[in-house]
């Protein structure tokens, strides 16, 4: 059971306080996008073995949506941060280029 | 024959006897020890019959770790089976009864199994028994269900009748396990300032050492244990519990522990089992070794036993598990059994010791106690029928064609090394390496499991980490290094040395003899258990099995309850040698959690019955519950399903409900509705976009069917929105969908469209909803004064707000049943009252209330959908002929994209229609319609599926939905429906709204 730290309350808690909601920084395809773009948006998903970009909410704690940039091979947790961002802020680039100096990085 | 000691035993108490039964034979033992001692001590070595072969068995070892020796304890609710005797305690009234045998333990007829083994070899259930294919169901199933399995379930109407709790903590450091590793541990990282917990699975402090013969400080252990453990109690930051097996390290520090708080003592006040969820800053895993059995022709025979097993029943409880034993050895330590049987008083025949030479010090003071060693020998063979009655002994390098010496004796002490129990190390991904000295896997403590911050949280000391010798001062390191790591700053003593005798070198012996031929190989077992032998697993590996994880599916290796914690080192070393490999090359089966069995009701803890989930109550439950309601599960709501009057059914009382709201006047609590409220400058663009209808245009004043779907375009909920101003929308959801729905907005707002001005409010539990329905609804609204609901002024689908005869109400005029209907939303205090008012004042409008299931029937009646029923999440709007409700004008909305797939505009998809029984009868639930064909799978081709079907109380028949392939263009066409069995039920494609298709009732 992971712990993991809201951005917008600042709680530390167990997994149980909050809901996962799949990879982070998605890019919605509406009307007008082709059918492989929005195969894409809805169905292709990276599935690392590494690093990880995912959505939660704090569902029974301040309710926010936020993201973490987590390992799913260790469970590290690299950072949390507010799921209004379009891609990973530097610091939290940063943490994982500390911890992990392979990373290819966001894309 | 085993027997007690008439001296000795450092942990019973011979002043106290306990008094218990096995197999209705009454049996005495001593207070502090455990089953398996006291069986010992009454001469009862046959425990039980095997998985398969019905072979007897006997308990091979003195822990957790038994195979062998499982029960059935207590009688009646408390009756439970598979229940190792060697960590049950013994208490007065413990009754035990054996398993897996028919029809006694001691005549077991399906011993026979043992005759023909070669109808269970490994794998036996893929090829023995597939032709002829009915034999399956009639022969060999019953006759494999009536020998296999251990014990038998409870009795079907048991109920348990003890409680079982959960405990959340916290600490710095967890210590799991207390031998003298484990206590060290406990005291270096408190004395440094930790906050500590300690748990010992077993009863007593101290593990192994005081058996052992371990000295501290120059002293007995005992003495030392003892010193340490007040020590530990002494201080305030220490936790220690007893009884308590850390079941699971999971992640980030968070651990199960298992506390057995009243096993041995039931039908007391405490709880019967504790399940402590810890999270640890850091854990210190002292979980000490197991040893591992000989692979030997007989060696699951009643007396054979773990040479430690041995020793522990010795010195601890005064039990000799024969009069006579033979050790047989790769190693020195099993010679401190022998030291020990001698002192005993225990005839020792001989050591047979596998190396070509034993000159270690324990092996010299074996010699000089008078004990035969006999080095570069092994057994050939155990004989005897239910018990050792002789060893037959030859070269270890030999085939074991015949033997070189024979000894009789009733029991056998084996030692094939250890294992250390790196199981809690293992379950969250700490990693081992092959320690080719001892010839085991320890703990790679380069490769820890990593914590949230990506550092090790795991830290393994004593045997458990392979440390053989000494142990209190590595301990103290790990520990301290531990108390560290979670910010403790203080010192801790220096530990106390503690000085085990020099061992020299084992030998790897996998095999005994290590050339055995078949006959010999086909009696060697490897996992007692599961009677899984060194020739099973030699067969897998010639059969083609290369991986560790599918021998062991294949043969069953390791997946008994006992998890292969005996059995799982030997049948990889097995599979090594037949795959020409390393033993690291072959590596382990993973070590899931828990470590061993724990009990159901730890993991349900307090959460049964009434406290299984919490229950969601409307404002006027307390009057359903006592006005006859039959509650059904609405999400966590109890609605009424309908309410029962005195000498009714279930039928006879909805029927009621249903012609009484379609000729009075019908009252439903429908509080349980979603109602969120969605404000801001954006509240219409959102709308939209949530909406596949346009609700921005929605005037304040009025109310709009809407559709939400997901971004495949599947409907999602549905309901009525009400524009309360031009910045603000109340939006009604299905009474299960409000936590998903506003839970989905809330998502779109935070992550996707954050710029947008709106605030969305769950106003659910704020008020409570009451629909007033039937011709007589507007007359009784009209009684209480105020607000004026006439047809003029509250049309229908608007809405308005005032007071209804001193009521703050708001009034949504809007119909789910096609009739003249009203549905008044009061604060939630209010509701109880204004329910009451409204049965007060319609007495003689036939006011009565109607429960869902009228709900569904008068909504059916209209052909109005309902999520849950038309729809399963593969449905879409255009499926249920809402194309009405989707916008052509708007650019975007939450699932138009997802229309517009090819999948999505097919015309082949299965629509909406209203089906009618040619009989006038009910279909099933769920029936499909079949077309006589089959499918390219040879099963039969279907062309639609019932969604809804009820009873109509108002039409006398049976009324349906369904969606069939192109079913709105086959209006009156005639289908077959699949009954039970080969029936086929004829129903006529008909229009789905059957009652009042004019919309004149709701219209008044």
């Amino acid at each position: 059971m992971l712990l993991l730290t809201c951005p917008c309350c600042g709680v530390t808690a167990e997994e149980t306080e909050f809901a996962p909601g799949g990879e982070a920084h998605l890019k919605r395809s509406g009307p007008g996008s082709s059918d492989a773009e929005f195969d894409s948006y809805m169905f292709n998903r990276k599935n690392p073995r590494g690093v990880h970009f995912e959505r939660w909410r704090h569902a029974y704690g301040c309710g926010k949506w936020f993201l973490a940039a987590r390992c799913t091979m260790t469970l590290e947790v690299f950072g949390t941060y507010p799921a209004q961002t379009l891609e990973p802020p530097a610091e939290i680039v940063a943490a994982i280029k500390a911890k992990r100096p392979d990373w290819e990085g966001f894309a | 024959m085993s027997h007690r000691l008439a001296t000795g035993g450092r942990l019973i108490d011979r002043a106290r006897d306990v008094k218990f039964t096995f197999n209705g034979k009454h049996m005495t033992g001593f207070a502090g020890e455990t089953l398996a001692a006291s069986l010992l001590a009454n001469g009862q070595t046959l425990l039980g019959r095997s998985f398969k072969y019905h072979r007897p068995r006997g308990v091979v070892a003195s822990g957790a770790e038994e195979p062998n020796a499982l029960v059935g304890l207590g009688k009646g609710d408390r009756y439970e089976p598979n229940q190792r005797v060697t960590t049950t305690e013994v208490f007065d009234g413990l009754s035990a009864e054996t398993q897996n045998h028919w029809p006694s333990l001691e005549y077991d007829l399906l011993a026979v199994n043992s005759l023909v083994p070669q109808f269970l070899t490994a794998g036996f259930y893929y090829k023995t028994f597939l032709r002829p294919r009915a034999f399956w169901k009639h022969v060999y199933e019953p006759i494999i269900r009536k020998s296999a399995g251990l014990g038998k379930a409870p009795a079907h109407d048991a109920r348990d009748p003890d409680r079982y709790e959960q405990l959340y903590a916290f600490c710095d450091v967890l210590v799991i396990g207390g031998g003298i590793a484990g206590l060290q541990a406990a005291l270096s990282a408190a004395e440094a300032g930790a906050r500590v917990a300690l748990w010992e699975q077993t009863v007593h402090w101290g593990g192994r050492a005081p058996v052992d013969g371990v000295t501290i400080d120059g002293q007995d252990a005992d003495a030392w244990v003892k010193a340490t453990v007040a020590k530990l109690e002494s201080m305030d930051n220490v936790h220690l519990r007893l009884r308590c097996m850390g079941a699971g390290v999971h992640d980030h520090g968070y651990v199960l522990g298992y506390e057995r708080v009243s096993d041995h003592a039931p039908g007391t006040d405490a709880p019967r089992h504790r399940l402590w969820r810890m999270r640890a800053g850091q854990i210190v895993t002292a979980t000490g070794a197991i040893e591992r059995p000989l692979s030997f022709a007989g060696n699951d025979l009643p007396g054979v036993m773990l040479a430690s097993a041995v020793r522990d029943y010795v010195v601890n409880y005064a039990v000799a598990p024969g009069q006579s034993v033979v050790v047989v050895t790769n190693n020195d330590d099993a010679y401190r059994t022998a030291i020990a049987l001698r002192r005993a008083g225990v005839g020792v025949p001989a050591v047979v010791d596998a190396r070509a030479e034993a000159n270690g010090p324990l092996v010299a003071e074996a010699r000089a106690a008078g004990i035969t060693v006999l080095t570069g020998k092994g057994i050939r063979k155990v004989k005897g029928s239910k018990q050792v009655t002789s060893v037959e002994i030859c070269r270890i390098d030999s085939k074991g064609t015949a033997f070189t010496e024979k000894f009789d004796c009733d029991a056998v002490a084996m030692s094939g090394g250890w294992s250390p129990v790196v199981h809690l190390w293992s379950h969250c991904g700490g990693k081992l390496l092959w320690d080719e000295a001892n010839h085991f896997f320890r703990p790679d403590a380069a490769r820890p499991p990593l914590g949230t911050d990506g550092a090790g949280f795991v830290t393994v000391c004593g045997s458990a980490n392979g440390d053989m010798g000494a142990v209190l001062s590595s301990a103290h390191e790990a520990a301290l290094a531990a108390a560290r790591a979670t910010g403790a700053t203080g010192n801790a003593t220096a530990p106390s040395a503690d000085s085990a005798p020099d061992m020299a070198p084992m030998d790897a012996v996998w095999m005994m003899p290590r050339n055995a031929e078949y006959e010999l190989r086909m009696k060697m077992w490897l996992d007692f258990q599961n009677d899984v032998k060194v020739a099973d697993v030699q067969l897998a590996a010639r059969e083609g099995y290369q991986s560790v994880e599918h021998t062991k599916r294949y043969t069953t290796l390791g997946m008994a309850t006992d998890q292969g914690k005996l059995s799982n080192i030997n049948g990889l070393a097995i599979l090594s040698d037949a795959l020409g490999q390393p033993i690291p090359a072959t590596g382990t089966t993973t070590f899931r959690p828990p470590y061993t069995p724990i009990s159901i009701g730890a993991i349900a803890g307090e959460a049964t019955g009434s406290t299984f989930q919490p229950l969601r109550r409307s404002p006027i439950q307390d009057w359903h519950d006592s006005n006859g309601s039959d509650p059904e599960p609405v999400g966590q709501w109890r609605r009424p399903y309908t309410y029962l009057r005195a000498g009714e059914d279930r039928h006879a009382s909805v029927n009621r409900e249903v012609a009484n709201a379609r000729t009075n006047t019908g009252l439903l609590d429908a509080s349980t509705l979603g109602k969120i409220l969605v404000q801001g400058p954006d509240a219409g663009r959102f709308m939209d976009m949530f909406y596949t209808n346009m609700m921005s245009n929605l005037k304040p004043g009025k109310c709009r069917y809407g559709l939400m779907c997901n971004e495949n375009g599947f409907l999602m909920d549905d309901g009525v929105v009400a524009r309360l101003s031009d910045d603000a929308f109340l939006v009604h959801t299905t009474s299960g969908g409000a936590d998903h729905v506003h839970g989905w907005m809330e998502d779109w707002l935070q992550c996707e469209w954050w710029d947008w001005k709106v605030h969305t409010v769950n106003l659910t539990e704020q008020f409570a909803q009451i629909a007033v329905v039937g011709p007589k609804a507007r007359q009784l609204l009209e009684r209480f004064g105020g607000m004026d609901v006439s047809a003029d002024t509250l049309k229908f689908m608007e809405w308005s707000e005032g007071k209804l005869g001193g009521f703050d109400a708001r009034v949504f005029r809007i119909s789910f049943s096609g009739e003249l209907s009203f549905e008044v939303a009061v604060p939630a205090g209010q509701g109880r009252a204004f329910w009451d008012k409204l049965l007060a004042e319609g007495a003689d409008l036939g006011v009565m209330p109607y429960g869902t299931e009228a709900l569904h029937i008068l909504r059916a009646e209209k052909g109005f959908i309902m999520i849950g029923d038309e729809t399963d999440g593969t449905v879409i709007p255009q499926d249920l002929n809402l194309n009405w409700a989707i916008s052509k004008k708007k650019d975007d909305f939450l699932g138009k994209r997802g229309m517009e797939r090819e999948a999505m505009i097919h015309p082949d998809r299965w629509k909406l229609v209203g089906l009618e029984t040619l009989d006038g009868s009910v279909l099933p639930h769920g029936a499909l319609a079949v077309t006589g064909g089959k499918t390219a799978n040879k099963q039969a081709e279907t062309e639609g599926r019932v969604t809804s079907t009820y009873y109509s109380a108002t039409l006398k028949r049976g009324i349906a939905m369904g969606l069939v392939r192109y079913g709105p263009d086959r209006m009156g066409e005639v289908l077959e429906f699949a009954g039970t069995g080969d029936a086929r039920i004829k129903v006529r494609i008909v229009d789905p709204v059957l009652y009042d298709k004019e919309g004149a009732k709701q219209n008044v």
